[in-house]
């Protein structure tokens, strides 16, 4: 009779969770989101989401290589194929393919593997890779355009999706800026927001996506949905997306109170822009947020209050990628003293004295 | 106004929620339609002299004696030990090192016994009729003597535990029935066919004790032990039966008692502190035979299941009996490649050898195949904090596993790693499978290892200046009364000359 060696210590048993199977279910959940972007902006959007996974899978491969480590279970755990979704859905749904390629190596291999590879990397690489993009290319990725979903008469084919995604073609027949860059230079320009909002904003359709804006941020609806679902299925914490919709919303909804006509409410910016996909998708990173429920509830408070400010009075119309990524930086020190009470101890680590209750020890 | 009062106090058997904790797949189903059969006596027991937690015992008899069943054959040494029993009549064969039933595998100086198949009992063993006649401190003295220590699988002697009355103003007993390792079942059958005498062996520990209350706690996946206990105990107004929720690790003495009385025990300190002491089913069954019948422990029950065992069961199984020997009984194994574990699948012991004999402590071998088993292909932890939700003690074990990885186990012993209780809830939730209860369980006995040197090398160094002082003041006597033999010739020298001047 052969017996397994014996293994240094319990459990024996394994509760079947994975990092594949976590960023299967993330990418399950983007999947509602994204075929509705890939329809709304048609061919240029689906070769530039290609062209983008392609990227980071090539370098994800490329580095482990270099790292001399093994290809299999660190590509087949999903995890860079879901950072080159994520930057796909981040960017101009018709940026030209070079866009894509820059970010997702940037994602990859600066954000990334430099550090270390899987859960070694301080900021959430997709964000690194969608602000890199922003600052060095400004132009390209602000060129946003109207929904023109597949099979209407105003879609690109596949010949003229190629030029657009060669970076050629004019774009100005089909731009649509987003509502947020709308309202943003609208304000600057000193017109009152009722003004503005009454043409560039309908809350129906910002909810359901038919307005420009990112690949794959347009549909708040969707991103909801699937955002819920992760919560459900347990891969994803409710403390997060909550605190940050949360800390936008008290927030926009206080402004809005005091200033009507310069702030606009809570609807506007729970719709706008990132807020969906950046709350449920990407402030969740695991390994960029905090461990502790109640470190998340700070972390995303703290991502809520700065996507607040940055679109209100910083320079930037849209600042989910910009807030994230501070309060990644904060995550460290969020750790370091946000801990859990140990049982049997109060907060500072001293031994319960007797018949004391826990909460009530100050 | 105390109407009110007492409307809104809680009800009385209210369950307290419990922080983490997992829902392991339990697959007692495996084994719990097994009743508890006799093993046929096996040809050879093997009994290490450690079977408990404390000092080992010494042994009592001598290589070819013969023994009767129950007779003593090692005693305690020290306050914290156990004696142990012949699990049956027969010689002596061998009082030598052993394979211990130890995951290290290690020898222990075991007594081997030969059973002559008579079954013939020391004649000092005889039945009692009343032990509630007896005092406490009585009590306590016959389950020292019997040898009776936590069955549970912490095989803490379960004397000192009784004695906890003297020091402490207790008013609970619990009893741990919430058996919440997967597949074990030995508890489950236990209750359900032996139900009274837990139940008298519990009244008879409440006796020793000085507690007015009793609780038995039982997982809710154990209806049918539930109702057993519930008509076994209808008889005593001071016993009430609880049903707490099935959720890992529910029968962690410590959480146990937060779960049924809301409070937390201190870190580092028992639970009698809150006044409660928590003692395992098979312990008080134990404890009734002990006091009802006179018989020492000798025989255990404990299941044997897992995918690789042909035919899963629960066992009534002389203490010394081959690991290798309750497989054979069973059918043997299925699988080639089965993992031996003593205990549940959570927090039990790997067992090197299936040669070990079973011990005191010993609830269960496993024979996990395969495809149970943790795959065990480890990846980086991605800091999902999966670990820190599941955590029953609140502790941030990929935190400490850093730690340990980087080899500042002070600095994981600052974060709490002496308050783990190793259930190993992190290391089964882990989605990288981190092996996080291993690196802690390494790191809590290397740092114990190191404080053991520490000791000794603080004992040897006591020793050695004890040594160079003692020898100092015997050159310092000897100077001395040198000096003192100098001055006295001297002296004696002067008083000749003043003699002869004279």
């Amino acid at each position: 009779m052969h017996i397994a060696p014996p293994a240094s210590a319990g459990p024996f048993v394994h509760g079947g969770a994975s990092i594949a199977r976590d960023m299967r279910l993330v990418m399950l959940a983007l999947l509602p989101a994204t075929l509705f972007g890939l329809w709304q902006f048609g061919w240029p959007a689906l070769l530039l989401f290609a062209i983008t996974l392609a990227t980071v899978v090539v370098t994800e491969a490329l580095c482990l290589w270099l790292a001399g480590r093994p290809l299999r279970p660190f590509l087949g755990d999903g995890s860079a194929l879901l950072t080159g979704w994520l930057l796909a859905l981040s960017l101009p749904p018709w940026a030209p393919w070079w866009i894509g390629v820059i970010g997702g190596v940037i994602a990859i291999l600066i954000a990334k593997q430099v550090f270390g590879g899987i859960g070694q990397n301080p900021f959430n690489p997709a964000m690194v890779a969608r602000v890199a993009l922003l600052i060095a290319f400004p132009v390209e990725m602000t060129s946003f355009v109207a929904p023109v979903p597949l099979g209407s008469d105003a879609a690109p084919g596949l010949g003229e999706a190629l030029a657009i995604v060669q970076g050629g073609a004019p774009l100005d027949a089909y731009s649509g800026a987003t509502t947020l860059g709308v309202v943003r230079t609208a304000l600057d320009q000193g017109e009152t927001l009722s003004g503005i909002l009454g043409t560039s904003f309908a809350p129906f359709s910002a909810a359901l996506g038919l307005h420009g804006g990112s690949l794959g941020e347009t549909s708040a609806l969707l991103l909801l949905l699937g955002g819920l679902g992760l919560i459900f299925t347990r891969v994803i914490g409710w403390q997060i997306p909550a605190a940050m919709l949360g800390t936008l919303a008290l927030l926009a909804t206080v402004m809005h109170i005091h200033d009507p006509t310069h702030y606009p409410d809570a609807t506007y910016h729970l719709l706008g822009g990132a807020t969906m996909l950046g709350a449920f998708f990407i402030a969740t990173d695991p390994t960029t947020s905090p461990v502790t429920a109640r470190g998340r509830l700070i972390f995303g408070a703290g991502c809520g209050l700065l996507i607040y400010v940055i679109r209100t009075w910083a320079g930037y119309p849209e600042g989910v990628a910009f807030a994230v990524l501070l309060m990644n930086a904060c995550t460290p020190v969020i750790d370091h003293y946000v801990r859990p009470r140990i049982h049997g101890r109060d907060r500072r680590g001293r031994a319960l004295v007797g018949a004391e209750h826990p909460e009530t020890r100050r | 106004m105390t109407a009110l009062r007492q409307l809104l106090r809680r009800p009385a058997n209210r369950i307290h929620p419990l922080r983490g904790g997992v829902h392991p797949d339990d697959r007692k189903a495996l084994a719990a339609s097994a009743p508890i059969t006799e093993l046929p006596l096996p040809a050879r027991l093997d009994l290490p002299l450690q079977q408990h937690i404390g000092a080992s015992a010494a042994p009592l008899v001598r290589k070819g004696q013969r023994v009767a069943k129950g007779e003593p054959i090692a005693r305690a040494q020290g306050a914290i030990s156990a004696p142990l029993h012949a699990p049956t009549s027969g010689r002596v064969i061998a009082i030598a090192e052993r394979p211990a039933h130890h995951p290290s595998g290690l020898a222990m100086p075991t007594i081997s016994i030969e059973p002559d198949g008579e079954e013939r009992w020391h004649p000092a063993i005889t039945p009692c009729d009343d032990p509630f006649a007896l005092d406490p401190a009585h009590i306590a003295e016959r389950v020292a003597a019997a040898g009776v220590v936590g069955l549970g699988g912490a095989t803490f002697p379960a004397a000192v535990k009784l004695n906890l009355g003297a020091s402490h103003p207790l008013h609970t007993l619990v009893i741990n029935g919430a058996e919440c390792e997967p597949y074990l079942t030995c508890d489950d059958r236990l209750m359900r066919e032996r139900a009274e005498a837990v139940i008298d062996g519990a009244r008879i520990m409440a006796h020793a004790l000085g507690v007015g209350g009793i609780l038995v706690a039982i997982e809710d996946n154990k209806p049918e032990a539930a109702a057993a206990i519930e008509t076994a105990a209808a008889r005593f107004d001071a016993i009430t039966l609880i049903r707490v929720p099935t959720r890992y690790p529910m029968g962690s003495e410590r959480h146990l008692v937060q779960a049924l009385t809301g409070r937390e025990t201190p870190a580092r300190a028992l639970t009698a502190q809150l006044g409660v002491v928590v003692h395992n089913p098979a312990t008080a069954f134990a404890v009734h035979q002990a006091l009802r019948l006179g018989q020492p422990l000798i025989a255990r029950a404990l299941t044997l299941s897992g995918a690789a065992i042909a035919r899963p069961a629960n066992l009534w199984v002389p203490l010394g009996t081959a690991v290798e020997t309750l497989i054979a009984h069973c059918g043997g194994l299925t699988e080639d490649d089965a993992r031996l574990v003593s205990g549940g699948p959570m927090m039990g012991q790997p067992l090197p050898s299936h040669r070990a004999p079973t011990t005191k402590g010993c609830n269960a071998i496993l024979a996990l195949g395969a495809a149970e088993r943790a795959p065990g292909r480890t990846m980086p932890c991605t800091r999902c904090g999966r670990c820190v939700e599941v955590c029953p003690c609140g502790l941030v074990p990929l935190e400490l596993a850093a730690y340990i990885r980087a080899g500042d186990l002070e600095g994981a012993a600052e974060r709490g790693l002496h308050d783990c209780l190793g259930c190993g809830s992190c290391a089964y939730t882990c989605p990288s499978q981190q092996p996080l209860a291993q690196y802690i369980a390494h790191a809590k006995g290397e740092l114990a290892a190191r404080a053991r040197a520490r000791r000794k090398q603080a004992e040897t160094k006591a020793l050695a200046e004890q040594r160079s002082a003692r020898l100092e003041a015997i050159k310092r006597a000897k100077r001395e009364a040198m000096a003192r033999r100098k001055r006295e010739a001297a002296r004696k020298q002067a008083e000749q000359q003043t003699e002869t001047e004279h």
